[in-house]
């Protein structure tokens, strides 16, 4: 990642964790600790793929960066704005320049709005658009662009199959012209046909208006697709993140290494590989001591369950130079003082 | 200012005939609605004509205007405000009982006036039980429409209130909910309209404080669903204010609940009055008052029965029909049973 370009988002040791209250005094008596110490980059117009189970909390770290969840700890940097500092008010302002797409086109539309409605909303709340026609007009144009019919514009929802639904979504998002878009699991609850049309819509929207995207998913072919950067999320920490190449031609982190042999193939010989993880996601708001990952892993060593390993930069492999991300193992700790050695 | 009452009453009933039209247009306009009243009217043709007439007799019961009273009519006051349906009943006065359809007194064998004329009898004063028995259909859809106009209202700002902003608002209504329903609904009624004096309104504003708590726990649940789906996090997400969020992604998707709990709490409301005046302390002219003056009558030899008859027929009628119309429009809008549910 160069540091020439300024990052259009810079996340620094976000921490999102829900309180546990119990009792009548509704006293805390633990945390779910939803997402710790969170940190990346992201350029303009460039697509971080943030991965990993369910529960690991990428959904909170998306949510978090538009303050729908309340960060503890931590710096959301976007264009130079901390937006965690941020007055209620400023905050609405600011959200004009983030969008979101959530995972159910069913439940990220009001069943009981028209669509033309709910996608000039946003206009509406950040007085885009003159007047009534002038944003009639420019839903049509919006929705031309993700091919969909302006004439149907007037209809609600449900007349809508899950592929428009999504893309109206995408629609409502566009309006307000937003810089970045957090993509929330936004084509796993599409069919594999209909994901690649949204794939290529948005890639499409990528390069024509210079977006940033957060795509949050588990689906590792998608992000091959799609991304430039991906970060593995595991259990509330980024284990791992770097170049897509990178990530998937030289995984550093056990985790990873898993994550991307769990990928089905239909070449036997690609079949095999690293050893799947076994078992289920420890519970986030009591997770293993030392490194989280320590409890399901192949190649677990005695330091693991002790020490938190920090995020170690990793160099490419096969002649690539300089940094090529970093991960939170300590095995990359020891191919870096080897490299150094 | 010196307003007549009947001044006050006909212009109150020209704004809800409006409130009616407009709320017809906006049923019109949006094919949810749309849909569901069609699909309504084919279920429950009856007793949506039911209901329908009875509201056409409150109706005609509500318009009122002086004088064009003929001169052999001595029952009333010359200078006495009449509506339409007082008027179709002038000079029906006979002088005492008589049974239906009778051309003689039930006690004394004396002839009627209008002999024949009366298909429900007439009562202790002479008067005419179908006329009595239609004039309480104006009260009992008084008594159910004002009182849902003060109980919902209430429940929806408490319920959405806490549902949606939770915190201290929430513990607050929860308190208050608990404390009302820690009291015992009919004791608290009859306080009440006691502390308030009798008459209409007061009935209508103690019923309506005493039974708006469990649509209140409703919406408020209701709302705490709402409130966690992607269209109001995205909404958020757009910048609309918190308020606005409200009225226009939560209320609307909560309109179903209103409309299916206005219909069927509009007859245990008209039930709930027959009763308080069972104990004494309902509306005047209402059917409960007919029933609760009746029972004397069953004490009679020969028995008056068609007093009770009428005025207990009139009363289940619009219920039964009120309710089915309500099962049914439940039916109807009920989320789960929608075809294109969403």
């Amino acid at each position: 990642m160069s540091t020439e370009v300024p990052p259009l988002l810079r996340l620094q040791d976000l921490q999102t964790w829900y309180p546990i209250r119990e009792g009548l005094m509704r006293r805390t008596t633990g945390w779910v600790q939803a997402a710790t110490d969170v940190s990346f980059d992201i350029a303009p117009g460039q697509t971080l793929a943030l991965v990993g189970e369910s529960g690991c909390g990428k959904t909170t770290v998306g949510r978090s960066i538009l303050r729908l969840e309340s960060p503890q700890k931590g710096v959301v940097l976007f264009e130079g704005q901390d937006l965690l500092e941020l007055s209620a008010e400023s905050m609405r302002a600011a959200r004009r320049r983030i969008q979101i797409i959530f995972q159910d086109p069913m439940a990220s539309l009001d069943p009981r709005m028209r669509i033309r409605d709910q996608i000039a909303e946003g206009m509406k709340s950040f007085g885009i658009g003159v007047d009534e026609n002038d944003r009639r007009a420019r839903v049509a144009e919006l929705m031309e662009r993700v091919q969909l019919d302006p004439a149907t514009m007037d209809r609600y929802p449900h007349e809508f199959s899950g592929g428009q639904r999504q893309r109206i979504c995408i629609v409502r998002a566009l309006a307000v012209e937003p810089r970045l878009i957090v993509c929330d699991e936004s084509v796993s609850a599409l069919d594999v046909s209909i994901q690649a049309q949204i794939l290529n819509l948005l890639r499409d929207l990528q390069d024509d208006l210079g977006l940033s995207y957060l795509f949050i998913t588990h689906d590792l072919s998608v992000v091959r697709y799609l991304a430039d950067d991906v970060a593995v999320m595991y259990l509330g920490k980024i284990v791992e993140q770097g170049p897509t190449q990178r990530i998937f031609e030289a995984p550093a982190h056990p985790y990873t290494k898993a994550l991307l042999a769990a990928i089905p193939s239909i070449d036997p010989m690609q079949r095999g590989g690293a050893p799947p993880v076994m078992g289920d996601v420890p519970s986030p708001s009591d997770p293993p001591s030392g490194c989280h990952f320590h409890t399901r892993c192949s190649v677990v060593m005695d330091r693991c369950s002790r020490e938190v390993p920090p995020l170690f930069p990793v160099t490419g492999t096969n002649g690539t130079k300089g940094e090529q991300g970093r991960s939170r193992c300590f095995l990359a700790e020891e191919s870096e003082s080897r490299s150094l050695g | 200012m010196d307003v007549e009452s009947y001044v006050v009453s006909n212009s109150v009933t020209l704004g809800l005939v409006l409130a009616c039209v407009w709320v017809a247009r906006v049923v019109g306009r949006e094919p949810i609605w749309r849909d569901a009243a069609r699909q309504l009217w084919s279920r429950r043709r009856l007793a949506i004509v039911v209901v329908a007439l009875y509201m056409t007799i409150g109706l005609v019961d509500s318009i009122a205007w002086k004088g064009g009273i003929p001169e052999d009519v001595v029952d009333v006051l010359p200078n006495a405000p009449l509506t339409l349906l007082d008027r179709a009943f002038l000079g029906t006065k006979e002088a005492s009982y008589s049974a239906p359809f009778a051309s003689v007194e039930f006690y004394g064998a004396e002839a009627l006036k209008r002999p024949g004329q009366h298909p429900f009898g007439t009562d202790i004063l002479g008067r005419d039980v179908l006329y009595l028995s239609l004039k309480g259909a104006r009260v009992a859809l008084l008594i159910g429409g004002l009182t849902s106009l003060i109980a919902i209202p209430l429940a929806l700002i408490f319920g959405v209130g806490a549902g949606y902003f939770g915190g201290r608002f929430d513990d607050f209504v929860f308190f208050l909910i608990s404390t009302l329903a820690s009291i015992p609904g009919l004791l608290l009624l009859i306080a009440l309209i006691m502390a308030m004096g009798r008459g209409t309104l007061s009935v209508c504003i103690a019923l309506g404080v005493t039974s708006w708590v469990g649509f209140c726990r409703l919406t408020r649940a209701e709302t705490l669903k709402l409130r966690e789906l992607d269209y109001v996090s995205a909404a958020r997400a757009l910048g609309v204010p918190e308020l606005r969020i409200v009225i226009r992604h939560i209320l609307p998707n909560l309109a179903h609940l209103i409309v299916i709990t206005f219909v069927l709490m509009f007859s245990g409301l008209v039930l709930s009055e027959a009763v308080l005046a069972w104990l004494g302390i309902g509306v005047d002219g209402s059917w409960g008052q007919m029933i609760d003056g009746a029972r004397d009558e069953l004490s009679r030899d020969p028995i008056i029965w068609w007093n009770l008859s009428a005025s207990g027929a009139a009363l289940f009628v619009l219920i039964l029909a009120v309710n089915s119309v309500g099962d049914a429009i439940r039916d109807v809008l009920d989320p789960r049973t929608l075809k294109d549910s969403s």
